[in-house]
């Protein structure tokens, strides 16, 4: 029984890195930037959380809706101005920018918040849990896998039903010929951006009203998301909310035999994965 | 007359003669210069190797690794191992340091060349927190916390009395003064080594598989033959200084020998700063770097602001860095490695 409930537990922690991953998928799968900094915006995103919280006492859940459009501005300036100058051919220059991005952050975070461990206020409803059956689950897990889940349905609705949607496909797969039908690559990449703060900020209330944080945990949330995305299979949403499971589970497992195993394990189901799937579990037809 | 074909330039001369000058005063230095010198020298020296070595892999192979801490913290671990567990000397140890590293460096090259482009950054990165993660492990080296290299195995080391009789220093000098000594010959030896590669044939198709990688495979380069050259090669590097840095610091853990900020963070910044892809650029790079940090180290965290902001306005401004500025407006290469044709004359009037 306990092994199930490890399982269970598992599998929404995977949740949670689903939700990390999937700004990390959108904005890799239409300009194929990888940004570094990931990791550390959404630790960014979690003390904005925190201090909306602090000085405006809101609940962090009426919180969230307040960040969402701060961060979505971030992302469009950060895009439109900054990481736009270094898309091309060379992947040098945006793994160089977005990584001296994420170190700056880092200790202007620290500069700002010091070094202490920070933590969202809970409630009644962060700590509660719902028996189901023979075992028992925390209304936050849940709560956070329903998100990750609505999140990844509402990137696809997003893509395949809007018109920014079929703007971003048409972006993602001929830049050049997209601007012919009067489409900005460089706004559209500025959106897309935007858009994937947006999920940053949701990954964030998640992380912050989980466990506690710090402005060095961000490196390591960037590493699970990628591992995710690569376990799914670049360019598939469905796929990282698997890889999310599958790090999520592999933790939970290799936690429960021996503590110090836990991230350790994580990483090792990724490589086992990457050994025998090296395009992912569900790639794209070409990337 | 005949034509040749000759990399070197008028600049190049003068700068190999000045070079073979600086080369002599800093053999001499410990015969004049104080323990702070030699030590902010052995710092600056390192991380010169290091960034070498880094902007051979993501300069001239393209491959931009994040992990390279991996390496750093497997050669200073096998350093501690050979003299805890086998009692070798440290001197003798740090080959064995880029022999270790050179050992992981296959299975991660193997994992991360499934990788593309900028997911191969990022699965180094993986491969470098799962070494330090099993490093933790290793308990009889002190795990998570860390260990000391023995006393006795300090005191007795190779050469250590001869330098302690002949400069009439202290037994903690003369260890500081051989690890300067082995970092100048470290140095000396990846810059030469790097400038040669770059110069032979190897050197030639890994530029070709640099600028087109498709172009560079349809006349015969073997592209994945190179990345797997530059890699193992870079590591091998990498684990000798991370041995010879762990040999001069005498202490080891898990979180400082494999810290990404310490040995990829900084010597990213120190290549991008000084001109990636260029043997002036790292020295250059490391000279500002540590200029930067003698003058920010008192503001903590507002140095590392400083030097990822600056990182940033470089490759967005100035993506071929400081030397890259320099070399654009004067033409001058102090490691030309690009093939001229001279001599002979062009006969215009047949036309």
């Amino acid at each position: 029984m306990i092994w199930i409930d490890t399982i269970i537990q598992g599998i929404l922690l995977g949740g949670l890195y689903a939700l990390f991953a999937s700004g990390l998928s959108l904005v890799f799968g239409i300009m194929r930037l990888v940004n570094l900094a990931h990791g550390d915006l959404i630790v960014m995103a979690a003390y904005l959380i925190l201090v909306l919280v602090t000085l405006l006492g809101l609940s962090p859940f009426i919180a969230v809706f307040i960040a969402m459009p701060v961060m979505f501005g971030l992302g469009w300036v950060l895009q439109r101005y900054m990481l736009n100058r270094t898309l091309g051919d060379d992947i040098l220059p945006p793994l160089l920018v977005t990584f001296g991005l994420s170190i700056a952050l880092q200790n202007a975070l620290l500069e700002g918040f010091s070094a202490d461990s920070q933590r969202l206020p809970t409630n009644a409803l962060t700590t509660a849990s719902v028996d189901a059956g023979p075992i028992t689950l925390g209304v936050m897990p849940l709560l956070t896998f329903a998100s990750a889940v609505l999140v990844i349905v509402g990137l696809n609705q997003l893509f395949y039903r809007t018109e920014l949607g079929r703007a971003f496909r048409a972006t993602s797969d001929d830049a050049t010929t997209a601007s012919l039908m009067g489409i900005k690559p460089a706004n559209i990449f500025a959106t897309a951006t935007g858009i994937a703060l947006v999920i940053v900020t949701i990954a964030a209330l998640y992380l912050g009203l989980r466990a506690n944080f710090d402005p060095n945990i961000g490196p390591a949330r960037l590493i699970y998301a990628f591992e995710a995305v690569i376990i799914g299979g670049l360019g598939s949403l469905w796929g990282t909310l698997l890889g999310g499971i599958i790090i999520g589970v592999a933790q939970t497992v290799g936690a429960a035999i021996n503590p110090e195993w836990q991230i350790l394990a994580g990483h090792i189901a990724f490589l086992i994965v990457l050994l025998v799937r090296p395009r992912g579990l569900f790639p794209r037809a070409n990337d | 007359m005949a034509y040749s074909v000759t990399t070197q330039t008028p600049a190049s001369r003068v700068a190999a003669i000045l070079g073979a000058i600086l080369i002599i005063v800093l053999l001499a230095l410990p015969f004049f210069a104080g323990r702070g010198t030699i030590q902010d020298m052995f710092f600056i020296l390192t991380m010169l190797v290091l960034a070498q070595f880094w902007n051979l892999l993501a300069g001239y192979g393209g491959l931009v690794s994040i992990g390279q801490q991996a390496f750093v913290g497997m050669g200073a671990y096998a350093l501690f191992g050979a003299v805890i567990l086998w009692r070798l000397d440290p001197v003798l140890s740090i080959l064995l340091a880029g022999v270790a590293a050179l050992v992981i460096a296959v299975p991660t090259a193997f994992f991360a060349f499934r990788l593309n482009g900028a997911y191969f950054a990022i699965g180094t990165w993986v491969i470098a927190e799962v070494v330090r993660l099993l490093a933790a492990q290793w308990k009889t080296l002190g795990g998570g916390t860390g260990t000391s290299l023995p006393r006795d195995a300090t005191r007795d080391m190779w050469f250590v009395e001869m330098i302690e009789n002949t400069l009439g220093v202290r037994s903690a000098a003369a260890r500081d003064i051989l690890a300067y000594w082995l970092a100048l010959i470290l140095a000396i030896a990846t810059i030469g080594g790097i400038y040669w590669l770059l110069r032979t044939r190897r050197g030639l198709a890994l530029a070709a598989v640099r600028d087109n990688t498709e172009a560079a495979k349809s006349v015969g380069v073997d592209a994945d033959r190179m990345k797997w050259v530059v890699f193992l090669a870079s590591a091998f590097g990498t684990g000798l200084a991370g041995g010879l840095i762990y040999m001069q610091k005498a202490r080891i853990s898990p979180d400082a020998a494999f810290s990404v900020t310490d040995w990829t963070a900084y010597v990213i910044f120190i290549v991008v700063i000084g001109g990636i892809g260029t043997i002036e650029g790292p020295i250059i790079g490391v000279l500002v770097f540590f200029a930067l940090q003698s003058l920010l180290a008192d503001f903590g965290s507002w140095y590392l602001i400083t030097l990822g902001v600056l990182a940033i306005v470089i490759m967005l401004v100035a993506p071929r860095g400081l030397w890259g500025l320099f070399s654009e407006r004067t033409g001058l290469h102090l490691f030309p490695i690009r093939r001229r044709l001279t001599g002979g004359k062009l006969k215009l009037s047949e036309e």
